[in-house]
């Protein structure tokens, strides 16, 4: 029954924007990243279209998830830790260095931040790289890594379906397909897929909607 | 995993420990049955939106103290630089500090750049500095405005996460105006029909929502324009009363005819009073 002043707390049990499926894969020449759009609060989606694949560099992307507001800060402050770093060497900065920079703060500031975040690019000396940096700080490179709420989802199609040494288009597929199924499953994931490729060549954006959706089983 | 406690040298940034305060003696006097006073919220419906050549802001104009209405008439859309206005929802003092705060720095940035200001500025100063203070301020807003760039629209919300959309709503009637934005919004709008669009997003709020009421603003910003309609629909307009005799009201009006009261009897004392001393003091106006 509708009180006077029904509170909003009933429908909004958090106020600060949450929610993911964020993933990165390595691949011969360069890594494939993809993210969900959705960034919700509570039971209402604040942003349907949110872009979480954030350029650190030119060709260092992060996939962010945990709170909006920690990771667009930490991405902030790192993107300008890295460019004022890169000018110093006169150098495109590594992978690696950029996934250093965001473990130094997020481990140093661990208990007031939630954000988890996966580092993918590619540099001249190491190519495609993939760093995960989650919720606490640690910072280790794998060779595919998912996270965000909807990443639980998916632990098992990841681990089953994946194969060293798949090409750039298998990778696009695998990563599509993967947040595809966490978006079902997931209540803070959905919207579109965003996809991008990022490799000596540069970066290459693609969005997958709504109804274009690799298609699984109707259950 | 367990956190260890350890007493830690206090780095810089912003400290909190006036917050944990609060947080003791809000539950203490909640104990002893009493509650805090209520800060001034603006309820608040606010929207914003992109079209062919700039962005229309709309606002409703209630300001909440709990269940009160505080003020029938506030203005929420605020002036951060003459190509960059802003809707703030959340706490009304909030609001109005955090922008004031940040058109004066945007002043003397564009001063120092010898540059009309970018909305991606003050967005970057406003989420910086909501970040800083973690939610404490609670300012939720929607900043919109026309640049070298072209036309932006951000909202930014107290934790200080901001997302840089087509349209955009805040504040407790936010979701009756998002129906409305999701039902009827078209990229590359002509004036008219997006001041239709925002008119009625915050029509959906002030009829829908408790905490939004009273009338619409709007403001439309174009590149070396802005219009700032307030108020744009007095939606609410206040009732005549329909008790009246010759067009005066009835009730209410304590102006009566001579001889309605009959005077019984009369006595006039005057009172001798002495003038014992008499001094002028000039002041100094110069």
């Amino acid at each position: 029954s509708l009180q006077f002043g029904t509170p909003r707390s009933v429908f909004i049990t958090s106020l600060i924007p949450v929610g993911t499926s964020i993933m990165a894969v390595e691949f011969e020449g360069g890594v494939v990243i993809g993210a969900d759009s959705r960034t919700t609060t509570g039971a209402y989606i604040a942003n349907r279209v949110t872009d979480k694949l954030t350029p650190i560099h030119e060709r260092i992307f992060c996939c962010r998830s945990g709170s909006a507001a920690d990771t667009q800060a930490i991405a902030d402050a790192v993107t300008y830790q890295l460019g004022f770093h890169s000018i110093e060497l006169d150098e495109a900065p590594l992978v690696q260095t950029a996934a250093s920079l965001f473990r130094e703060m997020c481990y140093r500031y661990r208990e007031e931040l939630m954000a988890g975040i996966i580092v993918a690019g590619w540099d001249p000396r190491r190519g495609g790289q993939v760093y995960t940096v989650p919720v606490g700080g640690m910072m280790t490179r794998q060779p595919v890594s998912v996270g965000g709420s909807g990443s639980s989802y998916i632990y098992g199609y990841v681990d089953s379906n994946y194969r060293a040494g798949m090409s750039k288009e298998e990778c696009l597929k695998f990563t599509a397909e993967a947040l595809t199924l966490a978006m079902e499953r997931d209540g803070s994931s959905g919207g579109v897929v965003r996809l991008a490729v990022v490799s000596e060549q540069g970066v290459e954006r693609q969005v997958i909607l709504g109804n274009q959706l690799p298609k699984f089983s109707t259950v | 995993m367990a956190t260890v406690s350890v007493r830690q040298y206090h780095r810089g940034g912003f400290s909190f420990e006036n917050c944990k305060r609060n947080a003791l003696l809000e539950a203490d006097i909640n104990k002893l049955g009493f509650s805090s006073p209520a800060a001034r919220k603006t309820g608040t419906t606010i929207c914003g939106v992109v079209y062919k050549d700039g962005v229309v802001l709309g606002a409703d104009t209630r300001a909440t103290e709990g269940m009160v209405v505080a003020d029938k008439n506030c203005s929420k859309i605020h002036y951060i630089s003459p190509n960059v206005y802003c809707c703030g929802a959340g706490t009304a003092a909030d609001t109005e500090m955090t922008t004031q705060i940040i058109s004066s720095n945007l002043e003397l940035h564009s001063l120092s750049t010898g540059r009309l200001p970018r909305v991606a500025t003050a967005n970057r100063m406003l989420k910086q500095m909501l970040f800083r203070y973690q939610g404490y301020i609670g300012a939720a807003l929607v900043l919109g405005g026309v640049d070298s760039t072209g036309p932006q629209l951000y909202s930014i919300y107290p934790h200080g996460s901001t997302d840089k959309l087509p349209y955009v709503t805040m504040g407790s009637g936010s979701l009756a105006a998002m129906a409305v934005f999701e039902d009827r919004y078209k990229p590359n709008m002509e004036e008219e029909e997006a001041k239709r669009l925002v008119r009625d997003a915050i029509a959906a709020g002030i009829f829908n929502d408790l905490g939004s009421g009273s009338n619409i603003d709007l403001c439309v910003i174009t590149k070396g324009k802005v219009d700032y309609l307030r108020p744009h629909d007095v939606a609410n307009k206040k009732g005549v009363r329909e008790d009246k005799i010759n067009g005066r009201p009835e009730t209410g009006n304590y102006r009566y005819k001579h001889g309605t009261t009959g005077v019984l009897t009369k006595a006039v004392t005057p009172l001798n009073l002495e003038v014992v001393e008499e001094s002028v003091q000039t002041m100094d106006t110069s």
